[in-house]
C-alpha cells in the first residue's frame, strides 16, 4: 500500500475511504497547495523577488522551476535537500530578494559543537504561532491570561514564538530560560551534580514566577522540563492545577504516548495539555486530540499549505509508504521567506490519515530515526 | 508469551511502551516486559522511605528466615512471573535464551544465589563483624563488649542498575532486604528473569512486596534510578566506573582486570598452577570480573602461554543445553564482532603473539552464526608490559600472559579486583598486603574466580549503605 509522492488525497484503493465531504476537503487542500506550491516557487526563483541561494541553486538544474513545478508533487524534480546548506554564512543569502530591507532574525538549530543550522525569519514565527492558536480551546487557554514559557530561548526560535503567542492571545509572556547546548555538554563530560543543579535552578525560577502573584494560566514547556516542574510542586504539596494552570502546551523534544499517560494520570491533575511537533525549519504542528481511549496515540498535522510532513521509504524517499505503515519523516517549507523542498528529518513515524480539521495527511508515532536513534542525543531538555 | 509488568513497589505496571525478549537462537519471542519511563521512577523515589518503613515492621530475624525461605523457593518452586508462572527449569532455560550463557552456567549462578540466602545470618554476621542487626534497625544499641555504637542508613532503598551479561553479580545485593533496606531495580534488557524471580520467592515468603520497586527500561531508566536513589550499584564498562568514580553515592562495578601473579620463587613450577590459571580464565565463560586477564611473572612466559593456549585454544562452543557448554554466546549483534576488531588492534602491537591463533592454524577467533557470534578462548604473549594488551579485560575466555619482573608487578598491575598471588616470599607478600591497587588478595594457589561469601566484595555493602557514628542518651532523672 503505497502512493508516488501523494500528498494530500488519500487515494490508496486498499486504505480506509474517507467520506464523500471529507474527500472533497481533501482535494480542496491538494489543490491549494499545488497553487501555494506554484506561488512560493515562482517567488524564490524569480530574478527580482528570490532568494540568492535559490537563484543560485537554479543554475545548476536542468529545468526551469519558475516554468516546470506546477504542482506538489513536481517538487520531487529538486534533488533532497541538504541541511548542510545551512550551517555557516554568508547568512543573507537565505533572505528574498524582496525582503532585503525588512529586519531579518535568525533562528539557529543543533550547534553544541561545530557550526549550528541557521534559519532566516522575518514573519514567520509569527505566522505559525497565530496559526496555531487558532487550534487552542480558549477555556484551557484563556484570552487575555498571562503565560510562563519555560524553555531554551537564545538562539532558538521558541522564546519569542511562545512569547508572540501569548501576546496575540492578549497576554504578558514570563520567560525562563534554558541552555540545551550546555545541558548536552554537562551530559556528555558525566557532570551529572552539574545537570542537577542546573535542572534545580530552572525550575526554581518558574516555581517562583508561578508564585508571585502574576495570573498566569497557561504555560509552554518541553516534556521534561514539566515532568521537572510537576514533580517539584508535588514535592512542594502542590499541583499546576491548584497554581492556577489551565492549559498546557508542550513540544520541542519527542513525546511518547506512554509520557503522555504518565503525565495525565499523575502529573498534570486535570489540567489540559496539548502536545506538538516542531522544529526551526518547518514551523509548528498541531496535535489532534489525545485520549485515553486511543492508546494516548499522537499524531501531528502539519500547518499545510506553509509546510508538508510526508511518511516516505527511507531507502526511497519518492514513495511515500501506506496509510499506518512506517517510514522517515520528509518535509517541505513553503513559505515566502523559507523555501526546503524536500529534507529528511532524523525522525520516523507512522502515516495517518487526514480528518475533518486537517484533511491532509498526518503523522503519529514520532520518534528519532531508528537507523540514527544510537548515535543521536535527542531530549536533553 | 509472559506479559510482564514493571513493579511500582510491589504494584504491577502495565506500560505502553513494551520490549520483546527473544530467545537468541530461535528468535522465539520470550515476554513483553513493560518499560518506565525517567518520571514513574522520579516520582516513586520520593516515596522511597515507605519501602524502608515496611521492613522496619519485621524482626531482622524474621527477614533472615524470610530470605532464606526465599532461597528455597527461588531454587525449587513454579513462582509467578508476570501474567504467568515459572518453574526452575523454565528460569535456567529463559535465562540462558536470552543472556547466551549455558544452561548449566545458568544453574551454577542459581545455587550461588542460594547458597547466599540460605547463609545470610552467616553472611551479614561476617560483613557486620559479628553486629546485633538489631541495632542496624533500631539505629543504636550496645554491643556484646559493652561499646555504645549508632549506625544510620544512608538510603532507605538501593537502587541496582543490573548488566544483561552476567548474571553471577546478584549475589552483591541479596543481604540488602535482611539489612531492612529496600530494593529498586533496572534490569539489564537481556536479563528481566533474576529481579522478577526473586521479588517473586521474596514475596512468597513473606517479605513485603512494598519494600521493592522494578523499572525495565533503557539507558534513561538506569539514569534515573542513579539520580533518585540516594545509594545504587552500578555494572558496566570503564566509562561508567570513570564517570561515577567521584560520586559517593554510587558504587559502579566494571572490568576486574584480576590477575594471577607468580613469584620469583614459584615461577620455576608453573606448571604445577596451569589447572588453576585455565580454571581462572574459563570459568563462568570468562565473563565476570573475577576472572583471570593476566597472567604476570618475570620468565617462562612463553612456555606458559604455549601451555595454557594448548589448554583452550580447541574449546569451542556446544549447545546452551550441553552440560559442559564452556562458551557463553554474544546475543547483541554486532558485539563479538566489535570486540574481535577491538582486540585484533591492540594484536598488532610488538612483542605481542596470539598464540591460541597459531595453534588453531589461523582460524580466527570470532564465528559469526545467524543469530548469535562467539569469540573463541584467546592467549597473548606480551614480551613486556607496555602494549595495551597487557592490561586487557574482555567478556570471553582471554588472558595475556605477560613477562615483568617481580619488582614491578605490583606498580605495572593497576587496578586487580582479584589479585591470586602464587608467591610465599614474606617480602612479597607484606607488600602485596600494602598494595591499596588490589582489592581481593588472594595468597597461594586460589583460582581468581573462588570466592568466599564471607568476604566483601568491592567494598563492603554495610558501609556502604550504614554510617557508623556517635550516639549519645542522656536521662532525664
Amino acid at each position: 500500500m503505497s502512493s508516488e509522492a501523494s500528498q494530500t488525497a488519500p487515494s490508496d484503493s486498499a486504505g480506509p475511504q474517507p467520506s464523500p465531504e471529507l474527500r472533497q476537503r481533501i482535494d480542496a487542500a491538494s489543490a491549494a497547495l499545488d497553487a501555494h506550491v506554484r506561488e512560493i516557487v515562482r517567488w524564490h526563483f524569480d530574478p527580482d523577488t528570490g532568494t540568492p541561494f535559490w537563484l543560485d541553486y537554479a543554475k545548476d538544474l536542468d529545468f526551469d522551476p519558475r516554468v516546470e513545478i506546477e504542482t506538489f508533487a513536481d517538487l520531487a524534480r529538486f534533488p533532497l535537500f541538504e541541511d548542510d546548506n545551512l550551517r555557516g554564512g554568508p547568512v543573507r543569502r537565505w533572505v528574498p530578494k524582496a525582503y532585503a530591507d525588512k529586519p531579518i532574525y535568525v533562528f539557529e538549530t543543533g550547534g553544541t559543537t561545530g557550526t549550528p543550522k541557521s534559519r532566516i525569519a522575518i514573519d514567520d514565527f509569527r505566522i505559525d504561532y497565530e496559526m496555531f492558536s487558532d487550534t487552542l480551546p480558549d477555556d484551557k487557554f484563556p484570552p487575555g491570561c498571562n503565560w510562563l514559557m519555560l524553555g531554551p530561548s537564545g538562539p532558538r526560535r521558541l522564546r519569542l514564538a511562545v512569547e508572540h503567542l501569548c501576546q496575540h492571545r492578549g497576554g504578558i509572556c514570563f520567560c525562563v530560560d534554558l541552555d540545551p547546548r550546555w545541558v548536552i555538554k554537562l551530559i556528555k563530560k558525566g557532570w551529572n551534580e552539574h545537570l542537577e543543579a542546573y535542572k534545580k535552578h530552572v525550575i526554581d525560577q518558574a516555581i517562583t514566577i508561578l508564585r508571585a502573584g502574576h495570573d498566569v494560566q497557561a504555560v509552554f514547556a518541553t516534556p521534561k522540563l514539566l515532568e521537572s516542574l510537576c514533580l517539584a510542586l508535588e514535592e512542594e504539596g502542590t499541583t499546576l492545577a491548584e497554581m492556577g494552570i489551565k492549559g498546557i502546551f508542550s513540544g520541542g523534544t519527542e513525546f511518547t504516548p506512554q509520557w503522555t499517560r504518565f503525565a495525565v494520570e499523575e502529573l498534570l491533575d486535570g489540567v489540559y495539555m496539548t502536545p506538538t511537533y516542531g522544529n526551526t525549519l518547518m514551523g509548528l504542528a498541531a496535535s489532534k486530540p489525545v485520549t485515553a481511549e486511543d492508546g494516548y496515540k499522537i499524531t501531528y498535522y502539519a500547518p499545510q499549505p506553509r509546510a508538508v510532513l510526508q511518511v516516505v521509504d527511507p531507502d526511497d524517499h519518492t514513495r511515500v509508504v501506506g496509510y499506518g505503515e512506517t517510514g522517515r519523516v520528509k518535509l517541505t517549507t513553503l513559505t515566502r521567506e523559507f523555501f526546503v523542498p524536500g529534507f529528511l528529518e532524523r525522525d520516523e513515524a507512522e502515516r495517518e490519515l487526514p480528518y475533518e480539521k486537517y484533511p491532509w495527511d498526518g503523522v503519529s508515532g514520532v520518534r528519532p530515526f531508528s537507523r540514527f536513534a544510537a548515535t543521536t542525543t535527542v531530549g536533553v531538555y | 508469551m509472559i506479559e510482564i509488568p514493571a513493579l511500582r513497589w510491589g504494584k504491577p505496571y502495565e506500560s505502553l511502551e513494551k520490549d520483546t525478549v527473544v530467545h537468541f537462537e530461535t528468535g522465539e519471542e520470550l515476554a513483553k516486559v513493560s518499560l518506565a519511563n525517567p518520571g514513574i521512577i522520579a516520582r516513586d523515589m520520593k516515596k522511597a522511605s515507605a519501602a524502608r518503613a515496611a521492613l522496619r515492621q519485621v524482626p531482622t530475624a524474621d527477614l533472615l528466615e524470610m530470605v532464606k525461605q526465599a532461597g528455597k523457593l527461588y531454587m525449587e518452586a513454579e513462582l509467578p512471573l508476570g501474567d504467568g508462572t515459572q518453574t526452575p527449569d523454565d528460569f535456567v532455560r529463559y535465562q540462558s535464551a536470552t543472556t547466551g550463557l549455558p544452561e548449566h552456567m545458568c544453574r551454577s549462578n542459581m545455587e550461588k544465589n542460594r547458597f547466599v540466602l540460605e547463609n545470610m545470618a552467616e553472611v551479614l554476621d561476617a560483613l557486620t563483624r559479628g553486629l546485633d542487626l538489631a541495632i542496624l534497625g533500631r539505629g543504636h544499641g550496645v554491643e556484646e563488649r559493652g561499646v555504645p555504637v549508632s549506625y544510620q542508613a544512608q538510603a532507605p532503598v538501593l537502587g541496582l542498575v543490573l548488566p544483561s551479561n552476567s548474571p553471577g553479580v546478584h549475589t552483591l545485593w541479596l543481604p540488602v532486604i535482611p539489612l531492612q533496606v529496600g530494593l529498586v531495580f533496572k534490569p539489564g534488557p537481556q536479563e528481566p528473569w533474576t529481579p522478577f524471580r526473586m521479588t517473586e520467592a521474596f514475596a512468597a515468603a513473606g517479605v513485603p512486596r512494598e519494600a521493592i520497586s522494578i523499572y525495565p527500561g533503557g539507558p534513561e531508566a538506569g539514569a534515573a534510578v542513579l539520580q533518585n536513589c540516594e545509594r545504587s550499584l552500578i555494572f558496566g564498562g570503564l566509562p561508567t566506573v570513570e564517570q561515577y568514580r567521584n560520586d559517593p553515592r554510587v558504587q559502579a562495578h566494571g572490568p576486574g582486570f584480576s590477575k594471577i601473579l607468580l613469584g620469583d620463587d614459584c615461577v620455576d613450577d608453573w606448571e604445577r598452577y596451569l589447572d588453576i590459571m585455565v580454571l581462572s580464565v574459563l570459568g563462568n565463560s570468562g565473563r565476570g570480573c573475577i576472572n583471570c586477564s593476566g597472567i604476570w611473572a618475570s620468565r617462562h612466559t612463553e612456555e606458559i602461554a604455549e601451555a595454557l593456549a594448548a589448554r583452550l585454544a580447541d574449546v569451542g562452543p556446544r549447545p546452551a543445553t550441553d552440560p559442559e557448554s564452556p562458551l557463553a554466546a554474544f546475543t547483541v549483534p554486532g558485539m563479538a564482532k566489535a570486540v574481535d576488531g577491538m582486540l585484533e588492534k591492540q594484536l598488532e602491537a610488538p612483542g605481542v603473539e596470539d598464540v591460541t591463533r597459531r595453534l588453531r592454524d589461523g582460524r580466527p577467533r570470532l564465528e559469526e552464526r545467524e543469530r548469535c557470534d562467539f569469540l573463541w578462548p584467546t592467549i597473548v604473549h606480551c614480551e613486556s608490559t607496555e602494549p595495551e594488551v597487557a592490561n586487557a579485560e574482555y567478556m570471553f575466555p582471554f588472558a595475556s600472559v605477560v613477562r615483568c619482573p617481580q619488582e614491578k608487578m605490583i606498580s605495572e598491575i593497576g587496578y586487580t579486583l582479584v589479585c591470586s598471588a602464587v608467591t610465599a616470599d614474606e617480602a612479597f607478600r607484606r607488600d602485596l598486603l600494602d598494595a591499596t591497587n588490589i582489592d581481593r588478595l588472594n595468597l597461594g594457589p586460589v583460582p581468581t574466580v573462588q570466592l568466599n561469601w564471607l568476604q566483601p566484595h568491592e567494598g563492603n555493602i554495610i558501609d556502604f549503605l550504614y554510617r557508623a557514628r556517635a550516639f549519645q542518651e542522656g536521662s532525664f532523672g
